[in-house]
């Protein structure tokens, strides 16, 4: 049995495998309609969620399969004070994979350590989110074509944002050897994650204060939310706030098949008006992470395209 | 000169680094109900002075914690007023339990069943520990 906690638990290998299924089961949803048919997904979300919550419910739903959960924490046995552990082993009973999220760093894996169905991280706190990782790269396949050997640029928060640390190891794990880092100092990429970066996978880091430095370079530009209450103070948030903002003009010098994602939910990092422009694919993105989700729970729960014999 | 006579069955924790005698009991020992000894200051040819602590009706002792505080510590086991074991502690290479994950987000502060394992990542002038749960770096200094 396997559990999906982090994406390391995934060789390169795997995650090819998952991207190309996940591809292909966008492109033939038909196909793969009943792969989960009996098959029980519960969805244990202890704190909320939009799209993480209902793409997994809408994948497992895709594959013929049905969903059980909560995802207010208030209403279950956890409120009165129950083990994380007690939870897990009593979901056996009812489901046969579980997807959690939890504010908690490390909940899944306690969850994993008990638990007698795969166990799929959908974030905790603010630690890590494999399936965001996955959507990340399935996306970058579909529209670049291979998930190596871009110049990737991110821009924003890149000291909290969980999704930007999962992507950047994954890619240096794919042999990624530049990234092009755009943020303000206070929010720059943390100093273990930077020398990590550098001694294991000899990647080079540009550190740049503007967009429109690296904008003519890149391939992929991956924006996150910067959030209010990490500055210090509202006058430092308001005087940057639009220097890591993307707009219609800043995106003019950019190549033609450059790529913008987001993780979203985008507040006001991101024009309005980029939407239209075809270089923004954050909402394509959303929508592959419902494949790139069936494919892991095939692969998870061994159907489909991942049954065995 | 102070004498303090020796014991019949239990340990002696020696070359413990004056002033580290104190931490060291405060960390494993508070709660003992076996009779404690601590001596601090003690002449030593070695470290000029140096604690030690007696613990009688024990041979119960955290290695990997006393590693943690103090990796000079010599551990003498006396069974009937016979020496016959002597241990030394080192800094661990992991450590389960007797630590705290330092990150207040970490499950292990909530839920008695994550009882994390701390994996030794850098020991150059001070030791930090991975947790196995949220992969945060603690820096232990006792």
């Amino acid at each position: 049995m396997r559990h999906l906690i982090e994406p390391e638990d995934l060789d390169l290998e795997e995650i090819k495998q998952l991207v190309n299924v996940g591809i292909d089961m966008f492109e033939n949803p038909k196909d793969y309609a009943k792969v989960c048919e009996g098959k029980i997904l519960a969805s244990l979300f202890f704190e909320p969620s939009t799209r993480t919550k209902f793409s997994f419910d809408s994948a497992m739903y895709r594959l013929g399969g049905n969903v059980i959960g909560f995802s207010d924490a208030e209403t279950t046995s956890a409120k009165k004070g129950e083990s994380l552990a007690d939870t897990i082993r009593v979901m056996g009973y009812y489901a046969d994979i579980v997807v959690m999220r939890h504010p908690k760093e490390g909940a899944p894996k306690l969850a994993s350590q008990y638990s007698s169905v795969p166990i799929i991280n959908g974030g905790d706190g603010g630690h890590q989110h494999p399936t965001q990782t996955l959507t990340d790269l399935i996306t970058i396949q579909k529209y670049k074509g291979r998930i190596d050997g871009h110049n990737v640029a991110f821009c924003g928060d890149l000291k909290y944002g969980r999704t930007v640390h999962s992507l950047i190891r994954t890619l240096a794990r794919f042999g990624s050897k530049k990234f092009y880092l755009v943020s303000p100092e206070e929010l720059q990429l943390p100093d273990s994650l930077k020398r990590q970066l550098i001694e294991r996978y000899g990647v080079e880091l540009v550190e740049v204060h503007f967009i429109e430095e690296v904008i003519e370079e890149i391939d992929i530009l991956y924006m996150t939310r910067i959030q209010k209450e990490r500055f210090f103070n509202e006058a430092d948030y308001l005087k940057l706030k639009d220097s890591f903002k993307l707009t219609r003009d800043k995106l003019k010098p950019a190549k033609p098949d450059m790529i913008v994602m987001h993780p979203l939910p985008r507040v006001n990092e991101i024009g309005y008006d980029v939407d239209e422009d075809p270089r923004a694919i954050y909402f394509e993105q959303s929508q592959l992470g419902v494949y790139i989700r069936m494919a892991l729970i095939s692969k998870l729960l061994e159907v489909g395209p991942y049954a065995r014999g | 000169m102070l004498e303090v006579k020796g014991i019949e069955n239990g340990i002696v924790l020696d070359h413990i680094s004056a002033g580290n005698g104190l931490k060291i009991f405060n960390e494993l020992f508070s709660e003992t109900e076996c009779p404690v000894v601590l001596l601090m200051n003690v002449k030593s040819k070695v470290l000029g002075r140096k604690d030690i602590i007696k613990i009688e009706d024990t041979f119960d002792v955290n290695m990997d914690l006393l590693g943690l505080i103090d990796k000079n510590i010599t551990v003498n086991i006396i069974k009937d007023g016979v020496l016959i074991e002597k241990k030394f502690a080192s800094v661990p290479a992991t450590i389960k339990g007797g630590i705290k994950c330092q990150n207040p987000r970490c499950i292990s502060h909530t839920d008695d069943y994550a009882v994390p394992t701390f994996t030794l990542v850098k020991a150059n002038g001070k030791l930090e520990y991975e947790c196995s749960y949220c992969e945060e770096i603690s820096i232990y200094r006792f």
